[in-house]
């Protein structure tokens, strides 16, 4: 079983700002997720096995070095909840 | 039901070439379907007044196309389900989707789907859940399921959605419908709001085996904006045969045995086989002996993936922000909190958790391996078999919040379709029957660009099932 604090500490990292139900409900449901995700170690010593990371060999997708337009930037701030002066504007990391 | 939705896209693309169909009908007709709908399959339908262009000659020939949420589309409303991309209209549009534009299939609608794609039954929308065709008390499947349900219903001719780890396939299979999950790297990912890019792969769902050639004909292809794109090998054929002579069928017998398969898919399954051998296919008992923990590893694998992909979301430069957050972080947490629904935080949650420092090589690393021995597996198994058969789903659609409550529960209804996930193979699913007076679906997997051969025996299966989905189509 998770603890309340593995939860905390896991929604720190993930920039989630959890409710009190909401540490106490991941701490069972992710606790009864990793339990039936155990049953890999069923399958014994993988330590000769190669990861995948991807299932298609693709090596070096290479393209042109070409340049070419960018969008342009009012359109790309349009979708901003509070743009400014050019850009996205945010409150301050210390307020 | 008037004549025009009872066509297929196919034969309606047949009869608008002929000039026996007027285009901008059909457009009107399912426009007003799209918009009449009571399904809740539909996020955003277009206005009265467009009536699209298409280009004389064009191969889809005007007949139109709904897309599920997640695929950007300039101009148009593009969610991914999530309340965290609220109003979010995108300034470009997905490849995939502007190749079927440019083929000549105009946009009539967005699909419904679960939040970012993680869900098997659409209850996880912020648009909320989309009801079954078949019995509207029932879900559609997920996580595309507002695609599936609305070509069940008829609502739309043909549409496309996107597999993770089943989200074609079971969706399609619970509505009644066909769902082609074709080779990683087959469609271009550019422009689809990204769950687990390892694996995310875009596909059609329609009513019948030659539309979904149709419509992946004009989907695939290599995209210099998405460099693990490969297009495929050959172009894509029109299925044409019918019989199995010479097939052999990998009927993995341990899998089946597996995780609680209702007896009526399990009977209709069998049903098919018995089919399959009266058109002259070989059925071979065998075995993927890791398979049975490819939902094991892909429930680190997609989590882990969606954990990252899932940072950008942060309320600076696109969709929902938070009020009154405080400082920078504040802002983060606080709009991450409001903006992402219970499953989407769950599976941002055990990502993280599975990459963190300490449980990276016990976690991911070890479902990367697991993914490796699956993938051999398939390898191993195209030395005696060319496709491999399952039921698509291990049950038929069930009821709105049955498995809400219990998340892994609701993860084993992909117990069937993510291991050719994991492999990066094609699958196909297609309607087999009905059980409880709802449909079962077989799954055909195929090596990596078999596609024209899976849709082949795909098509000569259909013909022989004679699978009757229209009652769907006038609830």
């Amino acid at each position: 079983m998770l603890s309340r604090d593995q939860v905390l500490y896991v929604a720190r990292l993930a920039r989630l700002e959890l409710t009190d139900a909401e540490v106490e409900q991941f701490a069972g449901e992710l606790s009864h997720v990793l339990d039936h995700i155990e049953k890999i170690a069923e399958l014994g010593d993988l330590a000769d096995v190669q990861p995948t990371s991807h299932v298609v060999a693709v090596e070096n997708a290479l393209r042109p070095d070409k340049p070419r337009p960018s969008w342009p930037r009012e359109e790309v701030l349009a979708a901003a909840p509070d743009p400014a002066q050019g850009g996205f504007r945010v409150p301050s990391p210390g307020a | 039901m008037s004549t025009v939705l009872s066509l297929t896209a196919a034969q309606a693309v047949e009869q608008i070439r002929a000039g026996e169909l007027d285009p901008a009908e059909l457009w009107h007709t399912y426009r007003e379907r799209a918009a009449a709908d009571e399904l809740n399959a539909f996020t955003w339908v277009a206005g009265e007044g467009e009536t699209p262009a298409v280009a004389p000659g064009a191969p889809l020939a005007g007949v139109p196309v709904a897309v599920k949420d997640l695929f950007c589309t300039e101009g148009i409303p593009s969610q991914a389900g999530s309340k965290i991309l609220e109003g979010y209209c995108p300034p470009y549009t997905a490849t995939a989707v502007e190749r079927l534009q440019e083929a000549g299939a105009p946009v009539v609608a967005k699909t419904n789907q679960d939040e970012f794609a993680m869900g098997s039954s659409n209850e996880n929308s912020a648009f909320g859940p989309v009801l079954n065709p078949w019995a509207r008390d029932r879900v559609p499947g997920g996580s595309s399921g507002g695609s599936a349900a609305a070509v069940a219903a008829g609502a739309v001719p043909w549409a496309i959605g996107t597999d993770t780890g089943g989200s074609i396939r079971q969706p399609a299979a619970l509505c009644g419908i066909v769902g082609l999950k074709p080779t990683y790297g087959a469609v271009s990912r550019y422009g689809m709001i990204a769950f687990a890019s390892s694996l995310d792969q875009a596909g059609p769902f329609t009513r019948d085996v030659t539309d979904a050639a149709l419509l992946f004909s004009a989907m695939a292809g290599k995209d210099p904006c998405d460099s693990t794109s490969l297009g495929l090998p050959e172009p894509v054929r029109l299925p044409s045969a019918t019989d199995l002579r010479g097939l052999r069928l990998g009927l993995p017998e341990d899998l089946l045995a597996g995780e609680g398969v209702e007896p009526g898919v399990l009977e209709n399954f069998r049903a098919t086989l018995d089919r399959a051998r009266d058109l002259g296919a070989e059925v071979k008992t065998m075995a993927l002996p890791h398979a049975e923990h490819g939902l094991a590893a892909y429930y680190l694998i997609a989590p882990a993936e969606c954990s990252s992909n899932l940072a950008r979301y942060d309320g600076v430069r696109y969709g929902f922000r938070a009020d009154g957050a405080g400082d920078l972080l504040g802002l983060y947490t606080h709009t991450r909190e409001q903006g992402f629904g219970a499953e989407v935080k769950r599976r941002v949650m055990l990502g993280t958790y599975a990459l963190s420092s300490g449980y990276y090589d016990a976690y991911y690393g070890k479902a990367q391996k697991v993914r490796t021995r699956i993938a051999e597996d398939f390898f191993a198994a195209w030395e005696e078999v060319d496709f491999v058969v399952t039921p698509t789903s291990p049950g038929v659609a069930f009821e709105l919040g049955a498995k809400t409550a219990d998340p892994l529960a609701m993860y084993l209804n992909d117990y069937f379709t993510v291991p050719m996930s994991l492999a990066g193979i094609p699958a196909i699913s297609i309607p087999n029957g009905l059980s409880e007076g709802l449909p079962t679906a077989f799954q055909l997997a195929g090596p990596a660009f078999s596609e024209n051969r899976l849709l082949d025996a795909a098509y000569a299966l259909e013909g022989a099932l004679a699978f009757d989905g229209s009652p769907a189509r006038q609830a």
